[in-house]
């Protein structure tokens, strides 16, 4: 029998791979530190060549595909891949991932451009350069092979990475002639395919990083183990805004396996331990005194009543104005008005904050998840007092973000640790608890809707008054305007190719009233989309039934002049069979939003019994102009309806004594397999523009389904989020 | 100290007897494929095997915990070949970010353990972790798909 004796550290499994296996079985034995090889040495780049900064061939003919872009479970990773390799043409099985990191990305004069991973953004945001980068890394490679030859690259052919001169019945592969493809200039232009006719790009194949999810074996942030590591566990004041005021370290500082007590910043504590459970068990017995300031008074009561004072009141920010809806509504004979209300979420992704940092007065180094890694970079940079050519971050695959690590708070606090412990690398790791008090919150809001009707039920004009919190003014103050913050509109937008409203109507105002409380706010998956579409979609389908109205004839009537919003629209509403009767007891809604470039529509169907909620099936349709993996895209609409539904029945973070008041997913709960409804997803591409996926179909999942439940009850659910609201029969 | 036995082996580890049985686990046996989630057995992302049967580790104290209960985690569960769960899992592309899927597959393996043929309710009342990505779909397929297999292998 096996016997030994651990202790802390004894077992030392990390050697780190950020590099993906192959699909194939090529997959042999990449295992690789941390960075990705500066330019290699003559003799090393003879065996293995980077053809390009996105292409790297090995002799044996395995590839890897170099990834600028975050992958968070999102898939894009894939996406990325598929799309180098279809204008490569290589053999699929032997391709593999590396990914990039921000610091070689400045040095090499930002050849992979734009590291940030948010806004539905990694495919349609680098599609065109990195179709780019593999159609010339094909064209180096044909012409190392046709010099290598003495003949004319346009008479060789490539298949699957061999490249064929017929005439001379001649053929070599890729990883063979990619060291002297690496000494060609890249062409000046390339041909792109046309999509239609992709075989790699375009097709449901499997991702590339799923091995390593499945056996345990993948590193996230969370499991790094370096030599002497030591583990951080920080709390700031619960109240944002808050100071940190005083703490008794001589209280724990002898509880076993801490080494230091420490304060982090103005708001921050921290205590580092060896393990853990320690740190957690002494932060835990900490005693703390935090001068909470003002913000302490702040409730989602005071907030609440702020933001309905904002329903009425002046402001000059108009996201949307056709006619004159004021006139027309004050003139008019029918009048319909409602308000609504859209509480805080937190992210919650599974992995909560992390980063392991290095800090020596010569140089500071990263290891974690990220968003943005050259913002976390920057951040590194600032918060280690290094000039930023001293630090390197080293991007690591992300166990679910969901737009939560498009800032770097986490980033900072863990450097401003390690640089009080120089030389010790310290991981930095959150509580759940943290975790859901110091998010970066789904702003809040209210909205009045009011609309003017003609006798025969047609919409003379609309006022959407959305009254609330800008992510903007707090995430990025420099991109805000004279019109206020720029994406408070998603989906209500007169027109572009990002985010425009689907409806035409005489007399329209679409206006924002801000009110900032101190709950810091972020990008949550679906951004402003999500209450815009609740807003919007549930008035329509109000509307529709003060006129007595069909909600899809109600709709066709508005939506003429966006042909795109109604074949997403129609295409949902065939799926689910709208012109048929449902079975008995089951009631149906629709829903329609433009966003992050895609149109997208959802029709549910549900059943409300004794007050109880069930929803059965969910037919989306998608037209996101192209596909590049149908199968990924699949995946990631099915889990749109999880976090908008998981949104839509639970959540909600409150506010008391200025604190968040839900610490944990006891009471901040989650959609979990059983209530998982049936989703088709039917994707509609039509192609001439490229539109995200990961976002859009989350703003579709609550107000087709509210819809659903008037249909069911009669009951119109204003406010969410539904765990709160009584379905019982009325 | 505590006497443990993972994966096959015995293990003895000095640790604090309140210990959860996850950060004996990640901290000082040094396996890091069983996952923090919440700490307070809510989420699922910490599920290892106890005699067979899936346990959240997040709460559960090492001194629960004896030297002659079989631990299994992750590491342990396909050690020597894919277990049939993993193996559907892949085919299927079930894993999104994957961060809670090792807890789902434990969870799953150990539920197929004790119910070869699982109805659809008992898939939806038994598999209660957690998945932010929303792999719920995936996951009853990959549960249902992996007993027709699993079966088929006995007969």
């Amino acid at each position: 029998m096996n016997t030994k004796t651990l202790s802390r550290g004894d077992v030392a499994p990390s050697s780190v791979s950020r590099r993906g296996f192959l699909a194939g079985a090529a997959a042999a034995s990449f295992v690789l530190g941390f960075t990705i090889p500066p330019r290699m040495s003559a003799a090393a780049q003879e065996a293995t060549a980077e053809v390009n900064a996105w292409v790297v061939i090995h002799p044996d003919d395995s590839i890897q595909i170099r990834i600028a872009r975050a992958e968070m479970g999102q898939g894009s990773l894939t996406g990325l891949a598929q799309l180098v390799a279809e204008e490569l043409e290589c053999d699929w099985s032997k391709v593999g991932f590396d990914l990039v990191s921000p610091h070689e990305n400045l040095k090499r004069g930002k050849v992979w451009r734009d590291m940030s991973t948010g806004g539905s953004r990694a495919i349609r945001g680098s599609q065109e350069y990195v179709r780019t980068a593999g159609a010339a890394a094909r064209s180096m490679l044909v012409q190392a092979a046709a010099q290598g030859w003495g003949v004319k690259p346009e008479e060789c052919t490539v298949a699957k990475g061999v490249i064929t001169h017929a005439a001379s019945k001649r053929s070599t592969t890729y990883g063979a002639v990619a060291a002297a493809a690496n000494k060609i200039a890249p062409p000046a232009q390339v041909q792109l395919k046309d999509p239609r006719t992709w075989t790699i790009a375009g097709q449901p194949l499997k991702r590339l990083d799923t091995r390593d999810k499945l056996n345990g074996s993948l590193v996230y942030g969370m499991d790094i183990r370096l030599p002497g590591m030591l583990v951080a566990i920080p709390k700031a004041c619960p109240v944002h805004g808050g100071k940190l005021k005083s703490f008794d370290a001589a209280a724990v500082s002898k509880m076993r396996g801490v080494k230091h007590v420490l304060r982090v910043d103005d708001e921050t504590v921290a205590v580092v331990a060896d393990t853990f459970w320690r740190a957690k068990t002494a932060l835990d017995a900490l005693p703390v005194v935090w001068d909470e300031g003002d913000n302490a008074k702040v409730s989602s009561e005071t907030i609440a009543a702020k933001l309905r004072d904002g329903l009425s009141a002046e402001t000059n920010f108009v996201g949307n104005k056709t006619g004159d809806a004021k006139v027309v509504l004050a003139k008019a004979s029918r009048v319909i008005e409602a308000d609504y209300s859209f509480p805080y979420q937190n992210h919650a992704p599974m992995e909560v904050m992390s980063a392991t940092i290095r800090w020596t007065p010569e140089r500071c180094e990263m290891w974690g998840p990220t968003q943005v890694a050259e913002a976390a970079l920057e951040a590194v940079a600032a918060a280690s007092g290094l000039p930023i050519e001293s630090c390197v971050v080293h991007p690591m695959r992300i166990g679910g973000s969901f737009g939560r690590r498009l800032v770097t708070d986490y980033v900072r606090i863990a450097v401003l640790i390690a640089k009080q412990i120089p030389d010790v690398p310290v991981k930095m790791m959150w509580t759940r608890e943290e975790d859901m008090v110091q998010g970066r919150f789904h702003p809040v809001t209210q909205c009045r809707m009011r609309a003017a009707l003609d006798q025969a039920g047609n919409v003379e004009a609309l006022h959407m008054r959305i009254s609330g919190q800008s992510i903007m003014a707090y995430m990025r103050p420099s991109v805000m305007t004279a019109n206020g913050d720029p994406i408070a509109f998603q989906g209500l937008m007169p027109g572009g190719a990002e985010m425009a409203i689907g409806y035409t109507f005489p007399n329209l105002l679409i206006d924002h009233a801000m009110y900032n409380p101190h709950v810091r706010p972020g990008a949550w998956r679906g951004v402003n989309l999500n209450q815009n579409a609740v807003y919007l979609e549930c008035f329509v389908d109000e509307l529709a039934h003060a006129t007595g109205q069909d909600p899809l004839a109600f709709r066709r009537k508005l939506m003429a002049n966006h042909p795109k919003h109604l074949a997403v629209l129609e295409a949902a509403a065939k799926g689910i069979g709208w012109d048929s009767k449902p079975p008995a007891g089951v009631y149906r809604g629709l829903a329609q939003v433009m966003g992050f470039g895609s149109y997208v529509a959802a029709a549910a169907e549900v059943s409300v019994t004794k007050g109880r909620l069930r929803i059965h099936r969910i037919v989306a349709a998608t037209d996101p102009g192209h596909v590049v993996n149908p199968q990924q895209i699949e995946a990631q609409i099915a889990g749109s309806f999880v976090y908008g539904l998981s949104a839509m029945l639970y959540g909600e973070c409150t506010v008391k004594d200025g604190r968040i008041e839900q610490e944990n997913f006891d009471s901040y709960n989650v959609m979990r397999l059983d209530e998982m409804p049936e989703v088709k997803v039917i994707t509609v591409p039509s192609g001439g523009f490229w539109g995200g996926v990961g976002e859009p179909t989350i703003a579709v999942a609550a107000p087709a389904v509210l819809n659903a439940v008037f249909a069911a009850t009669g009951k119109r659910v204003r406010n969410l989020p539904l765990k709160n609201i009584d379905l019982g029969t009325s | 100290m505590a006497r443990l036995n993972i994966n096959g082996k015995f293990l003895d580890v000095d640790v604090e007897e309140d210990t959860p049985l996850l950060w004996v686990i990640r901290d000082h046996v040094g396996l890091t494929g069983t996952k923090y989630g919440c700490g307070v057995g809510q989420c699922g992302a910490c599920t290892l095997h106890v005699d067979g049967v899936a346990t959240r580790s997040c709460a559960l104290p090492v001194s629960a915990v004896t030297a002659d209960q079989k631990i299994v985690t992750i590491e342990g569960l396909g050690a020597d070949k894919p277990h049939p769960v993993q193996e559907v899992w892949a085919e299927l592309d079930v894993a999104q970010c994957g961060y809670c899927q090792v807890g789902m597959i434990m969870a799953v393996s150990s539920l197929l353990a004790q119910n070869a043929k699982p109805s659809e309710d008992d898939i939806r009342s038994e598999i209660s972790n957690i998945c932010r990505c929303g792999t719920y779909p995936r996951v009853l397929a990959g549960v249902q798909l992996a007993a027709q297999r699993m079966a088929a292998n006995k007969g």
